[in-house]
């Protein structure tokens, strides 16, 4: 049970990671209510698998402490486990065992006694439509249904805090919706505190009630997902990306010269994407477009994503990080939609 | 409370662990057929001179005979035809000089050549002795080596039989009952401290075992371990509130399992293909066997520790295994390496697993005559797990 002196399920403080001088985790600092659902956002390489690592007492902190229902994750490490449950970024189960033993292995380890093992592992393969699976190897499951199984196997122990590492990644949107339903689900029947990780704006913006954006290790900004939203279209943010039969360089820099733009950038030959402020932002590019002769195909007006909190908030794209930390792997046709307005 | 939860959970991960390795159809049938070629490849190839046959040598004689005396080369000749018809060791081929034989050796047609020279008749007319020249492939060390003995064996015998027969006539009191004595007066006979035939299989089963049992904890400890650690399985048990222990405690039992379900196999297979005997103990043999586990475990998680993945862990192990396959005498006796590999060799567990089990099933020796052996298995078993537990430690919690 969870040994609380405030309402605070999770307490971090100046938590810092260093992997041979590298700074993973740089002074991280957040709390985490009871109930609550809170999500780390950011790009690949941001810090944010270490932070859950720091708080599931896989990896030691370098720096700073943190604490989960009132216990310090390094002095009460074995306190802490009892109370957590893990869903890896890796799927935890064992190919060859069947999907029933799996979760035995895992409950007993959890010391769970027999009978409501038994019981909790039928209830749980029933929660995810996986109960006729029950006798298949997991070696022989989508990855839908793998994703399904890692998700029930950190909840074996009633955890009273769920740490997720990208619940959803690799998954298609199908299965994405069902686990993040469930994941919903769970907080709300079972009061589990959850902290989820995701680089998705929506999945965050879906499941979150509170996000911290986290960047080269350090967290640049934490609110609601109203609220940071706000940070970009409260300061009259306009976004559009123009497709443009013709571009040219001139084009280009004349639409960048305009007073109002804050970036310019490229998403491919004749695609071009434009952050500006003020309110007549709209006619004045376009305006530059004609001047220079640009025929316009199609303008699309975005709502603030990820991308753009944090081309806000960081002065960089997430795009540009995510590929120079870790080039390969490609996850790419499942980085954040924009939706259209 | 502690002992038997760290206990009871390793007892959980070793329950998974095999229900892994029974589920792996394909392992299973490795794991029975490695030590079947192992005990076929290394019985049977290994060389011994009684066992060569029909090896190709190109013979010839230039000798030229001395006035009226008959060519002493076509009695040797004879002889060794007559030998050869009984015993299949050669091919003869003749040839018509020594550089036709270096040539036919050269061009891969013969293995040998034996030529007699010019002078045999005249030597041995003259009180001198014949020569006879060997020639050998040095591309081939293992053959040459092999034909030599054999050859200078076969010309020995025909040597004393002619001997035999000069003494015979020298003088009176000689005859067949003891010209023998006269010209070879010491006959040698061997005789082994335990009675009964032995082949090279009761040397090398010993070995082979001490050597599955090694490769099972100190490969498949750090496979397992380096295996679960990439795909991920390995936070889902260090996430959960169990002792560290019990992991390495858990997946060692499973490995030992494994490793004698291996040498079980080696001594049934021992026992019932190639014939050897077990003059000791059985329980005694699994007794050492658990012994040598222990001895090695400590180190298979020294070397777990510190590789980061499994292809690290794999090509360490390898580059320990082999010296020390070769350096324990398992395959080849340790006496006749040179001193310096001896000296490796008194170093390593293995060597004296691989002697105490050599001990107990060849020679039937009991406990108090393998003493040494024990105490250097646990000295070195205490040793290397008690700087692998820290070691450990630290590497998971990174």
């Amino acid at each position: 049970m969870a040994n609380l002196k405030s309402g605070l399920m999770i307490e971090t403080k100046d938590l810092t990671k260093r992997f041979n001088g590298l700074v993973a985790v740089d002074h991280v600092s957040f709390n985490v209510k009871r109930g609550e659902i809170f999500g780390l956002l950011g790009p690949n390489g941001a810090g944010k698998t270490t932070t859950i690592r720091m708080l599931s007492t896989l990896t030691r902190p370098t720096e700073g402490s943190a604490t989960v229902g009132g216990y310090d994750i390094v002095k009460d490490e074995n306190k802490v486990r009892k109370l957590i449950g893990l869903v890896s970024e890796k799927i935890i189960m064992y190919d060859r065992l069947t999907a029933k033993e799996n979760l035995w292995f895992f409950g007993k380890l959890y010391d769970v006694p027999k009978d409501v093992l038994n019981k909790r592992i039928d209830e749980l393969l029933g929660l995810v439509q996986l109960g006729s699976w029950k006798g298949s190897q997991v070696g022989t499951f989508s990855s839908g249904m793998r994703q399904r199984m890692n998700v029930i196997r950190a909840l074996l122990n009633m955890p009273e805090v769920l740490l997720l590492d990208e619940p959803t990644l690799g998954l298609d949107p199908q299965s994405s919706v069902e686990v993040r339903e469930f994941v919903k689900k769970i907080n709300s029947e079972n009061k589990t505190t959850i902290i989820l990780t995701t680089h998705m704006m929506v999945e965050a913006d879906m499941l979150c009630d509170r996000i911290a954006i986290i960047d080269h290790g350090k967290i640049v900004a934490l609110d609601t997902s109203r609220n940071l939203k706000k940070l970009v279209s409260g300061a009259d943010t306009t976004i559009l990306e123009l497709e443009i039969a013709n571009p040219t360089t001139d084009m280009v820099s004349s639409i960048h010269s305009l007073e109002c733009v804050s970036s310019v950038s490229h998403d491919d030959a004749t695609h071009i994407r434009v952050h500006a402020n003020g309110n007549d932002a709209f006619d004045t590019i376009i305006d530059a477009i004609r001047a220079e002769k640009g025929k316009i195909s199609s303008v699309r007006n975005l709502e603030p994503a990820l991308e753009d909190v944090f081309l806000h908030i960081t002065g960089h794209e997430v795009r540009d990080n995510a590929d120079r930390k870790i080039p390969m792997r490609g996850h790419g046709p499942f980085r954040a939609r924009r939706r259209v307005r | 409370m502690g002992v038997k939860s760290l206990i009871s959970d390793s007892l959980i991960v070793t329950w998974k662990d095999l229900m892994e390795l029974f589920r792996n159809k394909m392992g299973l049938i490795m794991l029975v057929l490695m030590p079947i070629f192992m005990m076929s490849l290394a019985g049977f190839i290994f060389p011994s001179s009684t066992s060569i046959s029909h090896v190709s040598v190109a013979l010839v004689n230039e000798d030229e005979g001395y006035g009226n005396y008959t060519s002493a080369s076509e009695i040797l000749i004879a002889a060794l035809e007559e030998m050869n018809n009984r015993t299949d060791m050669m091919t003869i081929t003749n040839a018509s000089s020594l550089d036709e034989v270096r040539e036919m050796i050269q061009g891969g047609e013969v293995d040998g050549g034996i030529m007699i020279a010019s002078n045999f008749t005249s030597s041995l007319v003259t009180g001198k002795q014949g020569i006879i020249t060997v020639v050998t492939d040095e591309s081939n060390p293992q053959m040459s080596m092999v034909l030599q003995i054999a050859l200078k064996e076969v010309f020995e015998q025909i040597g004393t039989w002619v001997a035999e027969q000069n003494v015979r006539g020298l003088s009176e009191v000689v005859d067949e009952s003891n010209s023998l004595a006269i010209v070879k007066p010491y006959s040698v006979q061997t005789e082994g401290a335990v009675a009964g035939e032995f082949s090279y299989f009761d040397f090398m089963a010993p070995g082979l075992m001490a050597m599955t049992v090694m490769m099972s904890v100190m490969t498949g400890l750090p496979a397992a371990i380096s295996h679960e650690r990439e795909v991920g399985t390995l936070d889902g048990m260090m996430v959960a509130p169990i002792n560290r222990l019990a992991i390495i405690l858990g997946k060692t039992l499973a490995q030992t399992a494994r490793g004698l379900l291996q040498g079980i196999l080696i001594l049934i297979l021992a026992v019932v293909l190639f014939g050897v005997t077990i003059h000791g103990n059985v329980l005694l043999i699994f007794a050492l066997l658990l012994l040598g586990v222990f001895s090695f475990v400590g180190l298979g998680v020294v070397i777990t520790s510190f590789a980061k993945d499994q292809e690290t862990a794999m090509m360490v192990m390898m580059t320990l295994m082999f010296p020390m396959m070769f350096l324990s005498g398992v395959f080849f006796p340790i006496q006749q390496m040179p001193w310096y590999m001896q000296g490796i060799s008194k170093v390593l567990p293995l060597t004296y697993l691989a002697t105490a089990l050599r001990k107990v099933m060849v020679s039937g020796a009991w406990v108090s005559m393998i003493t040494t052996e024990l105490a250097v298995m646990i000295g070195f078993g205490v040793v290397m797990t008690t700087i692998a537990m820290p070691v450990f430690k630290r590497a998971m919690t990174r």
